[in-house]
């Protein structure tokens, strides 16, 4: 989960790093009465759980608390990448000196939590020439000179080591206490008094480990709603799965092609996309079916799918699978279609799972005229298929 | 003869009670593998279909020594599952648990390179010689896995478990037999990568080739390829690089430390290139793959 800016900064302050002085406003009458409370030029950084909001016109920058009211009157009701603004942080700018680049995050490749610095911090800092790297132990708690070595290593000498050095330490030490899979504070500033501040913010925790993080995760209200926003379809989705343990109803998204889709997770769902959009198909949806689900539940995806408001055709595609019984998929498949009011022969483009009980499922499909396929015809043959019937 | 796994393998199911685990035990069995015990904490002293459960470990091992671990195990469970099977000895652990906290998964692979263990997965369908033994759930029954896999000369590496047995499927429908399949897992850090188990298939005088199934995300494909670039293998090697459409629309990336650590890497069509450099064939549909391996085959012999 990406936990959003005020929220991460309420927690490093809660811990005792140094950030700015700000607030969060709703409207521009609060922006005015905040920007003018702190004093000074302010920064305004629209709350949306997103990256780059920089150069998306997210952050806004402030000479008056008039300015800073009219801004955050055209930033809210916007959209960032996607996000609709209802929030954002009012700021105090802190005079920078220095800026660095920390960041703890799991190396892929090596993997081992690491440590990435730089003395060049700011949005550019990908471009940085020298970057610092340096792995860590999760498995205990990061020693002091960790934070003091790694100072050194962005150039910091005497006073300047001890104090960058504690806010290093404390990115490994709550990026592993918090089971982040990210924890990037980018930039940190150095004022000209040579203190430390937390300009920027980012925090991604580990959904996985969510059931032994329960306290942190009730710090964070307003990610954890941003988190599980979802769209009436994903709901709908979900209420099928919840009603029946049997098999797996993944997730559900809906885009604005013709050919509503049940297809296998993970993998196969990628080769099936591929297949589709290189065939110049338009999918309606996406919706992932997994294990051995009932006839139940897929008679209800496939009557969610088909009253997608586009669709005029469905198809059914799985890798081939261990464990779905394909007769049952077959039987929730044509029941959906006719429950529906429509012609299984008209609307199924496609039925293609290898599996168990595959005659059965077989014989269902031929007795409606639905043109189904078994492991002797590949993903990608299948979707060759469809395209003739668009 | 294979990879990781053999006829001669002793295999270990810790959570061996639960209602998938013994599932999958049982056809592992009916196809020929050798599960000698389970595990379960508190549930010592019965059998499932055959194989005597102990309530450690250790005590699995005393009785019936072991060569390799499946887990399948509750996630908050597996850190210490493993854990516990390392401290034991054990030095194939196949992670079949989904969803386990990256923290843990890190740890548990640090303690495994600390004793030189091999960890496949977490998140894999697990590993099959075919013909010889299924250490996993792979496959699926005894009946499928005989249908889909069949033994000889191709090794298999998946990021993708149900896909792994579609290309066994279909190279097996054009004749072509595997040596290994490897599912590698589904998560962001796995204890193998494509790199890693290379050397062990270039080891193998059974396996002639290598097919890949490869997925966006992560640099597995671009390290494979910097190193194939660097040493030449004597295994020509087929990929196919699945997910193509996310370059269209790329998703956002939260913050710049994923970008210096992986790099530009984890883009389809970047990995498709690094792979296409270092000499390997990516098939543009994986229909082609079996086609392409036999024609890749030919020309060398």
């Amino acid at each position: 989960m990406r936990v959003l800016e005020f929220e991460t900064k309420a927690l490093l302050r809660s811990r005792g790093l140094s950030l700015p002085r700000g607030d969060v406003v709703i409207s521009g009458p609060e922006a005015l009465a905040t920007a003018r409370a702190l004093g000074g030029p302010v920064v305004l950084k629209a709350q949306v759980p997103t990256g780059r909001r920089m150069k998306a016109g997210g952050v806004l920058f402030a000479a008056t608390p008039e300015e800073s009211s009219n801004l955050a009157e055209s930033l809210l009701g916007r959209s960032i990448n996607g996000f609709l603004v209802d929030r954002i942080l009012v700021e105090e700018r802190i005079a920078a000196e220095q800026e660095v680049f920390l960041a703890a995050s799991y190396d892929r490749t090596n993997k081992r939590a690491t440590l990435i610095a730089s003395a060049a911090g700011g949005i550019n800092v990908e471009l940085a020439e020298r970057v610092i790297r340096r792995e860590f132990s999760t498995r205990y708690s990061p020693p002091d000179y960790l934070g003091r070595e790694v100072a050194a290593d962005l150039g910091l000498q005497g006073q300047g080591v001890n104090e960058l050095g504690d806010v290093i330490l404390d990115v490994a030490r709550y990026f592993s206490n918090w089971d982040a899979l990210l924890l990037e504070l980018n930039p940190i500033v150095k004022d000209p008094k040579g203190h430390w501040w937390v300009a920027d913010a980012h925090l991604e925790l580990d959904d996985d480990a969510a059931f032994r993080q329960a306290e942190l995760w009730r710090q964070v209200p307003r990610s954890t709603e941003w988190a599980q926003r979802r769209s009436k379809i994903e709901r709908l989705a979900r209420e099928i799965d919840d009603k029946d343990h049997r098999g797996v109803a993944g997730r559900m998204i809906a885009f604005d092609g013709d050919l509503g889709l049940l297809v296998g997770g993970g993998g196969a769902s990628l080769t099936i996309m591929d297949s589709m959009l290189d065939a110049g198909l338009k999918p309606a949806n996406y919706c992932e079916i997994g294990g051995n689900p009932s006839v139940w539940k897929v008679k209800e995806l496939t009557k969610l799918v088909l009253g997608l408001p586009r669709v005029r055709k469905i198809a059914v595609i799985m890798n081939v699978v261990s464990n779905t019984r394909v007769d049952l998929v077959a039987r929730g498949v044509i029941k959906g279609v006719l429950e529906s009011g429509r012609e299984p022969r008209e609307v199924i483009a496609a039925f293609r799972i290898p599996g168990s009980w595959e005659a059965e499922g077989q014989a269902i499909l031929r007795h409606y005229n639905v043109p189904s396929f078994g492991r002797e015809t590949s993903i990608d043959q299948v979707v060759d298929a469809i395209r003739c019937q668009f | 003869m294979s990879i990781l796994v053999n006829s001669e393998t002793r295999v270990l199911v810790q959570g061996i009670t639960g209602r998938e685990a013994a599932d999958f035990t049982r056809e592992s069995i009916r196809y020929g593998t050798r599960v000698v015990a389970g595990v379960t904490p508190g549930k010592g002293g019965s059998v499932v279909h055959g194989v005597p459960v102990y309530d450690s470990v250790r005590a699995a091992m005393r009785d019936s020594p072991c060569t390799a671990t499946v887990i399948s195990v509750p996630a908050p469970f597996a850190h210490d599952a493993a854990e516990e099977a390392l401290a034991n000895g054990l030095r194939l652990v196949v992670v079949l648990t989904e969803r386990i906290p990256r923290k843990d998964v890190v740890s548990i692979l640090e303690t495994a390179q600390t004793v030189g263990a091999t960890v496949i997965g977490p998140n894999t369908l697990g590993v099959i010689s075919p013909g010889q033994a299924r250490v996993g759930m792979c496959g699926g029954a005894a009946d499928s896995i005989r249908i889909a896999y069949t033994s000889g000369h191709v090794g298999v590496m998946s990021r993708s478990g149900g896909m792994m047995t579609e290309i066994a499927s279909l190279l097996t429908h054009s004749g072509i037999g595997q040596s290994t399949c490897v599912s590698i897992g589904g998560d962001a850090v796995v204890g193998s990568t494509f790199l890693d188990l290379l050397p062990k298939f270039e080891a193998d005088e059974e396996t002639q080739a290598l097919v890949l199934f490869c997925e966006p995300g992560g640099s597995m494909e671009e390290r494979l390829a910097e190193h194939l670039v660097r040493h030449k293998t004597r295994l020509p090697i087929f990929a196919f690089v699945a997910g193509r459409f996310t370059d269209r629309n790329q998703g956002l990336r939260f913050g710049h430390a994923a970008v210096i650590v992986e790099g530009t890497s984890g883009s389809p069509r970047g990995k498709i290139g690094a792979l296409t450099r270092a000499g390997v064939t990516v098939a543009e549909k994986l229909s082609q793959i079996p086609h392409l391996v036999k024609t890749g085959l030919a020309n060398r012999s």
